[in-house]
């Protein structure tokens, strides 16, 4: 069968899983509309939250970022995943003790403050907002590609989907139709990912494979042959490039692990379950069946990287037959170039295309005869749809691919928009303009919100301001800078207060949205930076992508100092965090005093 | 001094506080110090075809993140236990 037809099939069989799931489990109060009436059991959640973490950014991008960052890719890996256990010990079960619905909600509760709760609200749609826009351009790279579209076409009919989805369902929609998309992606994950990893080294496990010897009767080891041809043509080492110099990487994964505690979208998973007990070891599946991912990404980049250079450096390097014809490119390139996301030109005129770094390569490229690297666009984006494409697997294997990709991107759209809407027409109509409107009108609100984030994210989906891994670290830097460290204060400091939390927050996130915007534009509007994004540029070699950790250390200074400064809590918010640090017992409520 | 038949929630906070330091202090070893600080030295030995420093930072340091929370529920469950204030 067709690869396209055959795709079509498998995403609509998909699709019509989880259409169906969503409705059987139709939200009918907003107290199922948010967290499910809290009774999901900790491995089901587990297993949701991993669905509603492991995003485009996840399963299309960060392989590919891999690809080609090789070791300084470390930093997703170890950064998306760690934040987990900071969750685990540091806010997760206070927040469940808690037992409220949103993460504003316990920020106004717990420093008594309905401006807290609004800058909680303003810092949370920064966050959330960011972080759909690089869902959006995952979207928009998966749907252009199994429709063979241009890319701007794909985002729309994404965007159209994720719209109809979000709003039928309501979070018990969500948590079981996310049960379902994380056996997909999964299973589309892993699956391409053990084809090519017996392809190559005849051991089926990735994450053995990619320290294994090749199947090729070299004797090397997978790192080594990489690292030999990657070097061969001036690109860096793949086992020890470098993401920037120490600190860069060191920030970088300290960002995205405390943005993973901090982003409302995974807290408010925890506020699902039934018990504190099952808070603290929900994290704990959720992390497993993550890293059932996240530790055969860096087997499917490294793999995804050496087959891509051997499809085009066919020989040895420099020799005249060493490279691809341009009239024997694989069905996969042509195919992917319709989308746009692939490119390349014969600079020198030979009918054959070369694949280097030019500042790596030198003299060199000269001496053979080459005018330049001809591989003009090669997407980052693209690394995990092409892969099974590149390594010649069947066809339904590379439609499921499709499948899981966009499992994927829908799971965490959808998780975010939940966040937003229940931000907006929870925490602000409901909680702080128009207490008195019905349950129904809440539910309209929450709707309308949906779509305006939408349509939002799909403008800068189209113009975005870097790869869907990147505009979502992006996303966490702002979720560590200035949810992270009000929340957890607000547990392990009594002291704290509401001016230090509201001063935290703002100084936090501005001086990271500062950060952001000085160096990729503002707002992201491309030509509006105030300087080059480069390292040379950057504070001490500081991507804006890793200055979330700096914006967290600013937002707990000033929450720290402005507390002490200013008169303490009043008792009954000093008694309420005795009473969240223990399982036991109810919560004195906030407004009792 | 508090004893070992101090019940109190302050001896129950400082149990937990200590357990999660122990804890944390793992979790920064496996990923900042091997995985980044440490990676080039530790590149110098290998785990099968993996570079030690490479295989901290791209697999290692994930599986010690997942056992971490484990010990943690598990120990954190016994102390409400030990202390009365587990749920039901």
């Amino acid at each position: 069968m067709e690869l396209k037809t055959l795709t079509f099939i498998v995403v609509g069989l998909t699709f019509a899983l989880y259409i169906g799931i969503a409705i059987w489990a139709r939200a009918r109060t907003t107290g199922d509309f948010y967290v499910a009436g809290k009774g999901i059991h900790p491995v089901a959640n587990g297993m949701a939250t991993a669905a509603d973490w492991m995003s485009a950014a996840s399963f299309i991008s960060m392989a590919g970022l891999i690809a080609f960052l090789g070791y300084g890719g470390s930093v997703f890996l170890m950064g998306w995943t760690g934040g987990y256990v900071l969750l685990a010990m540091l806010l997760a079960p206070y927040l469940r003790k808690f037992g409220k619905y949103t993460v504003p909600e316990f920020v106004g509760d717990r420093y008594y403050s309905q401006t807290a709760r609004i800058v909680a609200v303003i810092c949370l749609i920064v966050a959330s907002v960011t972080y759909v826009i690089g869902q959006m351009r995952g979207i928009g790279v998966a749907f252009s590609r199994f429709m063979e579209v241009e890319f701007s076409t794909g985002l729309f009919t994404g965007m159209a989907i994720v719209f109809v989805y979000a709003v039928l369902g309501g979070m018990k929609g969500i948590t079981y139709t996310q049960i379902a998309q994380y056996c997909v992606l999964i299973f589309a994950y892993t699956v391409p990912a053990v084809f090519i990893s017996l392809n190559l080294t005849g051991d089926p496990i990735p994450q053995l494979a990619l320290g294994a010897t090749m199947a090729d009767g070299s004797g090397l080891h997978l790192l080594e042959k990489l690292d030999l041809i990657v070097t061969d043509l001036g690109f860096k080492e793949y086992s020890t490039a470098s993401n920037g110099n120490m600190l860069n990487m060191f920030l970088y994964t300290f960002s995205l692990m405390i943005g993973t505690a901090g982003l409302p979208h995974v807290i408010i998973r925890f506020f699902t379950v039934p018990k504190v007990r099952d808070a603290r070891y929900s994290a704990g599946w959720a992390l497993v069946f993550i890293a059932i991912l996240y530790t055969t990404a860096p087997a499917v980049g490294a793999m995804a990287r050496l087959n891509l250079m051997e499809t085009i450096q066919i020989g040895p390097v420099g020799s005249p037959e060493g490279n691809l014809l341009i009239s024997e490119t694989p069905e996969w390139m042509d195919r992917w170039a319709t989308t746009g996301l692939l490119a390349w030109e014969d600079k020198n005129g030979d009918g054959r295309i070369q694949y280097y770094d030019e500042a790596g390569m030198g003299e060199r490229a000269a001496e053979y005869g080459w005018k330049g690297n001809e591989m003009t666009k090669v997407d980052r984006d693209i690394m995990v749809l092409a892969n099974p494409e590149i390594a010649g697997l069947p066809n339904w294997v590379i439609a499921l691919v499709a499948a899981g990709g966009i499992a994927a991107a829908l799971s965490t759209a959808a998780g975010l928009l939940l966040a937003i809407a229940s931000a907006i027409s929870h925490d602000l109509l409901k909680g702080v303009f128009r207490p008195d409107i019905s349950e129904k009108q809440e539910l309209m609100a929450s709707r309308v919100a949906m779509a305006f984030a939408i349509g939002v994210a799909a403008y800068f989906g189209l113009n975005p301001p870097g790869f869907a891994a990147q505009v979502v670290a992006l996303a966490f830097g702002l979720a560590a800078s200035s949810i992270f460290p009000v929340l957890m204060l607000g547990i392990f400091d009594k002291r704290a207060n509401s001016s230090g939390a509201i001063a935290g927050m703002l100084v936090g996130l501005g001086v990271t949205l500062l950060y952001i915007f000085w160096f990729k534009g503002w707002f992201f509007i491309p030509g509006t930076n105030m300087a080059p994004n480069d390292a040379a540029h950057w504070i001490l070699g500081i991507s804006p992508e890793a200055f979330g950790a700096v914006g967290a250390a600013f937002n707990f200074a000033t929450a720290f100092f402005v507390s002490r400064a200013t008169a303490a809590p009043p008792e009954h918010i000093q008694h309420l965090v005795e009473d969240i640090r223990v399982p036991r017992g109810a919560v004195a409520s906030a407004s009792d005093h | 001094m508090s004893t070992p038949q101090d019940k109190s929630p302050a001896e129950y906070w400082k149990r937990n506080l200590r357990l999660m330091i122990i804890l944390l202090s793992i979790w920064f070893v496996v990923s900042y110090l091997f995985g980044i600080i440490l990676v080039t030295p530790l590149n110098a030995i290998s785990l099968g075809g993996y570079p030690l420093g490479f295989w901290f930072a791209q697999q290692g340091s994930m599986y010690v993140f997942v056992v971490l929370i484990f010990v943690y529920a598990k120990k954190m469950n016994a102390l409400d236990k030990e202390f009365d204030v587990h749920e039901d």
